[in-house]
């Protein structure tokens, strides 16, 4: 202990050293560069990815093999371009985007939600690319959940990414399950998936399986499902793209998240969900272990593969017989970076996706969704009794009856981890009421788009 | 004499040479970062644009906030599983070790109860959300003795995910208190034990009269090392519960990581770091000092 007088000074030097020099900086982050949003405004006809080598840098969502072998047939048809790909799961991608994009911007990136890049100027603006390859004469609402306006607002205004295709989500079941309680059609109404919910109950099958657990509030797609069965989707959307004055604790959502408290208090879904994560409802569905999944057609190729002929899919049914029916469907999101080395290359590959046939065939069979493209673009023939032939059937159904909603779960950052997750798990355990967690989520809702 | 004496101060600044490197090392990785988070703590920043400068308000919003303020409610909680009860069984544990020292059995027990520390602690908190799921061995185990009242998805339910990722923690470091406390058992002289016996103690007699006094410095780390794993706790619980359901397994640690990665306020985040780092102080120096030694 005889170091004791010198080690304290010194380390409280040490110390007050660090904290002066930190001081003496100004604030942190006045210095990041923004790159000039405004560029790329102007039509470029002419991007190509040339005849040099180049190497395109990827950043892509782990578990999902699409957007590698595209890249790969792409390299088939252009042998000059190669691709130096890293793949992190989605979450990691979340956290990582902003970083990333300002420090070692990737020429194509696979994006959670735009709207808050935007903001710092981390993405190019497309709209020059899309006036140069005519994907604004493309139905519009395909481009609309990627454009940010100014003031923060989605839906319109310059584009900041595309997607390399889009899809959609609803109800899967098993039909071997559904035949046992005499279920062969899908239902129409939201009374008869009710009847059919509770006659698999009686038959002492677990009804719904949904994961719920840990971070990923699962329940969201059930209760996004049901606020479209109940109310206008184009209102959902406003909430979503931030529109001034938009609330999601309306009298519809109300009807709907009271709805889906009713299938909880009725035992409808699996008693564990707040424990579940997506691999183990992924698990059961395919094992056979219950009759519904809420989930998207990303999942159609797997479980042809998985439980073939086994697998069926159908849209929520509306309220009333007959009614408009709706459904989660947001483009699989790529962007470039504003600081990308291969910006026009990058665009290129991004067109060539939604127009090349080789491309459209390995979109719909390997990723199990619709392609992006013009209306009139080739589609792959899909054999009829599979679960992809469903899920493109459904999407069609969605396109005439405008129903495409974006998820509710990508408002903001923070709202899937932070608002709709812990207040469904506590609905799941009866610790919240429908009217409190719509309120909570709105309150938190506000504070988020504020900043 | 004289030679002597002014080579003294020479020889001291060769020393600070040689620590040198470390000392740049630790101002550079340690000293850096922590004065950064200070800084940062009071500014309104989401990591990448333009800072605000906003004084001590996300201090003030550490108190105000109700699920701030239950994150470090659960941290103290964590306290009893990952503290108290690897230190209270680790005693008793090493104790019994201790009276068994001669035969193999003691050698297999220690390495049965130390093998938790040589495995990650993400790995240990995926095998335990396996047996603690509604279909793992926990249940299974309830509904073969005939308590099937009982299953329920422990990591999954508002009442036991607390408790469920204590029991994870304390599993995790009961190994390491009665290594420690075994190795101190092994410094205690035998014939102190002689001594007592000779005036007709008993075994409970001779552990409260001998074993835990003379293991105080030993408890004292323990103590200290378990209170810092619960109170910055993020592992175990990232990989088991993710802070859920309902926020009911939130702790700072995590709660810092989701506001500077998913939240983007990394001033905020900064500022319950700070609080944490606060925290686990005022802690662990009290306990630093009720069980020094009192010769020292």
């Amino acid at each position: 202990m005889a170091h004791r007088p010198i080690r304290r000074p010194l380390l409280a030097t040490l110390t007050l050293a660090g904290l002066i020099a930190a001081a003496a900086c100004s604030g942190p982050g006045s210095d990041a560069g923004t790159a000039d949003a405004s560029a790329g405004a102007s039509p470029v006809t002419n991007a190509t990815c040339g005849t040099e080598p180049v190497t395109m840098k990827g950043y892509f969502e782990t578990g999902f093999p699409v957007p590698k072998a595209l890249t790969t047939e792409f390299t088939k048809q252009f042998p000059n371009v190669t691709w130096d790909i890293r793949e992190d799961q989605f979450a990691v991608i979340t956290q990582n985007a902003p970083r990333v994009l300002a420090d070692d911007p990737p020429d194509l990136m696979r994006l959670p939600q735009v709207s808050e890049l935007t903001k710092d100027g981390l993405l190019k603006n497309l709209d020059g690319y899309a006036q140069g390859f005519g994907w604004d004469k493309w139905p519009a609402s395909q481009l609309e959940q990627m454009r940010v306006a100014d003031s923060g607002e989605r839906g319109d205004g310059p584009l900041y990414a595309m997607g390399i295709n889009f899809s959609m989500t609803g109800v899967f079941y098993n039909k071997k399950l559904a035949a046992q309680i005499g279920m062969t059609q899908p239902p129409a109404t939201l009374a008869e998936f009710d009847a059919v919910l509770d006659k698999a109950k009686k038959a002492g099958l677990v009804p719904i399986n949904q994961f719920n657990g840990g971070a990923t509030g699962g329940l969201a797609f059930p209760l996004q499902n049901l606020m479209a069965a109940y109310g206008d989707p184009a209102k959902i959307n406003d909430w979503i793209y931030q529109k001034s004055g938009a609330t999601i604790d309306t009298p519809a959502n109300l009807q709907a998240a009271q709805h889906l408290e009713k299938w909880i208090k009725a035992g409808y879904f699996a008693p564990d969900i707040n424990s579940q994560d997506y691999a183990t409802m992924m698990s059961r569905f395919i094992g056979g272990k219950n009759l519904f999944i809420f989930d998207g057609d990303w999942e159609s190729g797997n479980l042809d593969k998985q439980m073939a002929g086994n697998a069926g899919f159908f849209l929520m049914p509306s309220a009333t017989a007959g009614g408009k029916q709706a459904a989660m469907s947001a483009p699989l999101t790529f962007g470039i970076g504003s600081k990308s080395k291969h910006a026009d290359c990058a665009a290129f590959f991004l067109n060539w996706v939604a127009t090349n046939q080789q491309a459209r065939d390995i979109d719909v069979k390997i990723g199990g969704s619709h392609p992006m493209g013009p209306a009139d673009a080739f589609m792959p023939d899909v054999a009829k009794d599979t679960v992809t032939a469903a899920t493109l059937d459904a999407g069609a159904k969605i396109g005439q009856d405008n129903g495409a909603m974006d998820f509710i779960a990508n408002a903001t950052g923070a709202i899937y981890a932070k608002s709709w997750t812990p207040q469904l798990q506590k609905l799941a355990a009866g610790q919240q009421t429908p009217k409190a967690l719509l309120e909570s989520v709105q309150k938190d809702y506000e504070s988020q788009v504020k900043r | 004499m004289v030679a002597h004496r002014a080579r003294r101060p020479r020889r001291s600044w060769g020393g600070w040479l040689f620590a040198a490197p470390a000392i740049l090392v630790y101002a550079v990785f340690v000293l850096r970062p922590l004065a950064l988070t200070v800084q940062y703590s009071f500014y309104d920043w989401n990591g990448i644009g333009a800072s605000t400068f906003v004084g001590v308000d996300n201090y003030q919003r550490l108190f105000t906030d109700p699920e701030l303020f239950a994150t470090i409610v659960h941290a103290l909680e964590l306290i009893i599983f990952f503290s108290f009860i690897p230190v209270v069984l680790g005693l008793f544990v090493a104790a019994a070790i201790r009276g068994i020292a001669t035969s193999r059995l003691a050698t297999v027990a220690r390495v049965v109860l130390f093998l938790p520390q040589v495995i990650p602690l993400v790995a240990a908190g995926i095998m335990w959300s396996w047996l603690l799921s509604s279909t793992g061995l926990a249940n299974a185990l309830l509904s073969a003795v005939g308590l099937d009242g009982l299953t329920r998805a422990w990591l999954g339910d508002f009442d036991t995910a607390l408790p469920a990722v204590g029991v994870i923690g304390a599993w995790v470091l009961v190994g390491l208190c009665t290594l420690l406390l075994l190795a101190g058992m092994s410094k205690i002289d035998p014939a102190l034990y002689e001594a007592a016996r000779l005036d007709g103690a008993g075994p409970i007699r001779e552990f409260w009269s001998i074993t835990l006094p003379s293991l105080r410095q030993e408890i004292g780390v323990c103590v200290t090392v378990t209170v810092i794993a619960a109170l910055a706790s993020f592992d175990i619980i990232f990989v088991s519960t993710q802070g859920g359901p309902g926020g009911s397994t939130s702790v700072p640690g995590l709660e810092i990581y989701y506001l500077a990665f998913s939240e983007r306020e990394v001033g905020m985040a900064s500022a319950l770091a700070v609080a944490l780092v606060v925290l686990v102080l005022v802690c662990v120096l009290p306990i630093q000092r009720l069980t020094r030694d009192g010769s020292r």
